[in-house]
């Protein structure tokens, strides 16, 4: 029932999200059968090309959906991010059962009924149209649908490339790892697929001019409007926020409307749609933009990477880092509040000389790279008495608040630090390299929306790493709503 | 009087298979030609040949002095009533559309269409007012084969070619269907080719039997005359009537 619930409070964007999946699903399904029924009607008449055609289409079939997603991405005009890569992916699997019914339901339609056509002078569009297709319009009919069943489901695959549609609800829950916020997608999802099955079979003859113009108005509804600004984000939580953030502070000092595509993907897939113009603006971190995106060693010097990334932002790919937020994403070394208090610690190197009585707990990754723990122990002299004991990223909050480490590696705006009674450490070193998060946003929106520039500019300096902790235990830990902590967090400035 | 059909020491192959070889004859005008022989022997695609829906590789059809190939095929077969042993009746269509398809590809206005179909109908001995809106799967065999030929019909062709079109029906109903079939024709005064195996059927039905033989018209004769045949096939044929 607590899914209902969660249904119930975000009705509004179940129902946003169910049109929008409908339109995709309705666009692909009419471009596929635009492809395929033609194509399989020409099959019949070409006997030669049904077998590399059906091969074809069979092959499309059996990529999985995530993969042909990936391979869409990087290509010209039919790729990218966004909805378009949703219905090239979709038209692609709705091929098949489209191709396959229309060739065989033709086909097999009664040899000495066609001779009979054929016999008493029918030319061979008037054998199509008044006899092959009326007796295989029932097998071809199937096809579609079967079409649209598979639509409905890969559809929602295509929230990973910025798609929209109930796959939003999807991704966004298994990425905080709610099964609610899962099931908020992945029941009207499937809700959609069997009225889709049992709805297009009642309406086979009866009803199809209704549902036609149902879907023209669905489709029209949800059509696009100019003076819009797209948010996008990354697929984790503190993204999710941040995106979320940006957006309802554009909402609020701009008379704009704000597309939200949040949850897009990793860092690459973001960037490239912010190139493109698939989105207008993010909120990035500058080590992230420096070593993944302009592909340059990580810096130590906060300033320096800010002004490096800024400057070549603009030059490569004409795009604008605004104001740093005010936190920094970054390594943290976390240990108990209770033991920082005892001993009054407040930087690493206040902590170093107490690690001979500690054990550390590290993420593998952490242990192995070498701007991780080798060089983290060589710069503070660390002096553990035994190896750091290797574990999930994940558990190692649980192992720290438990007693069983005292000293670990995480992240420095994790909701749990707060909520676990542990704390961050001052790198006072600055032996980690700066992550701090700032928006980036599209110079031809700076210049065709200044107010956009200006509302972002507020934003600068306004979220502490406390600030930004909370807000994703709001959303992490207690399962709050994305829009209602931002909306408390805008409200308390 | 005049010659309808003629065929030219025509023949026709696929693959580099004989199916019909050097057959040669002529139809006059309003008579019937029974084509008689076994499965295989070349009857069908004889038939074929006449609607165009084969060309010969060589030799050459004439239909109404105008060799096939020079016939617009889709002119020519609206012109020749077709009827095949599986009927293939629309099954989409009732019979009054079945009935009016040829009519309607024609063009014909809708009241000239209903009425030729309520023509037609009780022409085959079907009440219209009972059967004109049924499809197809509503009726029996001997039914069916009524709308068949009735369908054959009705844009009035000079050229009827029906390929085993009682075949299927149960002795009783064939008999009592060829019967009425004959008299309808001797009435309607079509020029007509029948294929058959069956030589009760020639007997009733032809002026003259021709008989088939491994893709070969092998006699060609008026059916008082057929009993009378030296030939080995014919002797068969005969041979299965008695």
């Amino acid at each position: 029932m607590k899914v209902l619930d969660f249904m119930w409070t975000h009705r509004v964007e179940v129902l946003q999200l169910t049109l929008e999946h409908l339109q995709i699903v309705f666009i692909s399904i009419l471009i596929a059968a635009g492809i395929g029924l033609p194509l399989g009607i020409l099959m019949t008449r070409r006997r030669s090309i049904s077998r590399p055609v059906l091969a074809f289409a069979n092959l499309v079939q059996t990529i999985p959906s995530l993969a042909l997603f990936g391979f869409l991405i990087p290509l010209p005009l039919i790729g990218g991010v966004g909805v378009r890569t949703a219905i090239v992916a979709l038209v692609l699997y709705s091929l098949l059962p489209i191709i396959r019914n229309t060739f065989t339901g033709i086909s097999g339609v009664d040899p000495a009924i066609k001779e009979a056509g054929r016999g008493m002078g029918m030319t061979d569009s008037q054998l199509l149209w008044k006899v092959e297709i009326p007796l295989a319009s029932s097998v071809i009919f199937a096809g579609i649908r079967v079409a649209t069943v598979i639509g409905v489901g890969v559809a929602t695959i295509a929230a990973a490339v910025g798609g929209g549609g109930l796959g939003m609800f999807i991704f966004r829950g298994v990425s905080m790892v709610d099964s609610r916020v899962i099931l908020a997608g992945a029941i009207p999802a499937a809700a959609l697929a069997l009225i889709a099955d049992f709805g297009l079979g009642a309406v086979e003859k009866r009803f199809s001019k209704l549902l036609f113009v149902l879907c023209l108005a669905v489709f029209a509804a949800s059509c696009s409007h100019p003076n819009r600004i797209v948010v996008g984000s990354k697929n984790f939580s503190e993204q999710v926020i941040l995106g979320e953030l940006l957006a309802q502070q554009i909402e609020r000092s701009t008379n704009l409307e704000v597309q939200r595509k949040l949850n897009l993907g990793g860092t690459l897939v973001c960037h490239q749609a912010l190139a493109a113009g698939q989105i207008d603006t993010y909120v990035e971190y500058t080590g992230t933009g420096l070593t993944a995106i302009l592909k340059e060693p990580a810096s130590k010097d906060s300033a320096a990477v800010y002004d490096k990334v800024r400057a070549a932002y603009k030059s490569r790919y004409g795009l604008e880092w605004t104001e740093p937020l005010g936190f920094n994403n970054t390594f943290a070394i976390i240990i108990r509040k209770s033991d920082a208090q005892q001993f009054n610690l407040k930087t690493i190197s206040d902590a170093a000389p107490q690690t001979a009585r500690w054990t550390a707990g590290f993420g593998y990754e952490f242990i192995e790279r070498e701007d991780g723990y080798p060089g983290l122990a060589k710069t503070y002299a660390l002096r553990f008495p035994m190896p750091p004991r290797v574990m999930d990223l994940a558990l190692t909050y649980k192992a720290v608040a438990d007693r069983q480490v005292d000293l670990i590696a995480g992240n420095s705006t994790d909701g749990l630090i707060d909520a676990l009674g542990l704390i961050v450490l001052q790198d006072d070193k600055r032996y980690f390299p700066p992550y701090d998060a700032a928006p980036i946003v599209r110079d031809s929106v700076v210049m065709s929306h200044p107010e956009v520039r200006t509302a972002l500019k507020e934003l600068g300096g306004k979220i502490s790493e406390e600030q930004m902790r909370k807000m994703n235990y709001a959303v992490d830990g207690e399962h709050r709503d994305v829009k209602e902590v931002v909306k408390e967090f805008l409200n308390g400035k | 009087m005049a010659t309808t059909l003629e065929f030219r020491d025509a023949a026709y192959a696929i693959n580099g298979r004989s199916l019909v070889e050097n057959v040669s004859f002529k139809v006059e005008s309003g008579e019937a030609i029974v084509l008689l022989g076994r499965s295989g022997s070349g009857k069908t695609t004889t038939l074929k040949l006449i609607n165009r829906l084969l060309e010969p590789t060589s030799g050459e059809v004439l239909v109404e002095d105008k060799t096939t190939r020079d016939w617009d095929p889709i002119r020519l077969r609206r012109r020749i009533g077709y009827v095949i042993q599986e009927i293939g009746l629309f099954p989409h269509f009732t019979v009054a559309g079945n009935v009016g398809v040829v009519p309607a590809l024609e063009s014909w206005p809708a009241e000239r269409i209903s009425a030729r179909v309520n023509e037609m109908l009780t022409l085959v001995g079907l009440d219209p007012g009972r059967f004109a809106s049924r499809f197809p799967r509503e009726l029996s065999g001997g039914q069916r084969q009524r709308v068949g030929v009735a369908r054959a019909l009705a844009a009035d062709p000079s050229i009827l070619l029906l390929d085993e079109p009682f075949g299927a029906l149960d002795p009783v109903t064939r008999s009592e269907i060829q019967r009425e079939f004959r008299k309808l024709q001797s009435g309607l005064k079509k020029t007509m080719v029948f294929v058959t195996h069956d030589i009760r059927e020639a007997f009733i039905l032809g002026d003259r039997i021709g008989l088939m033989q491994d893709g070969r018209l092998v006699a060609l004769v008026p059916a008082s005359e057929f009993g009378k045949l030296d030939h080995p096939e014919a002797k068969a044929f005969v041979e299965s009537y008695a």
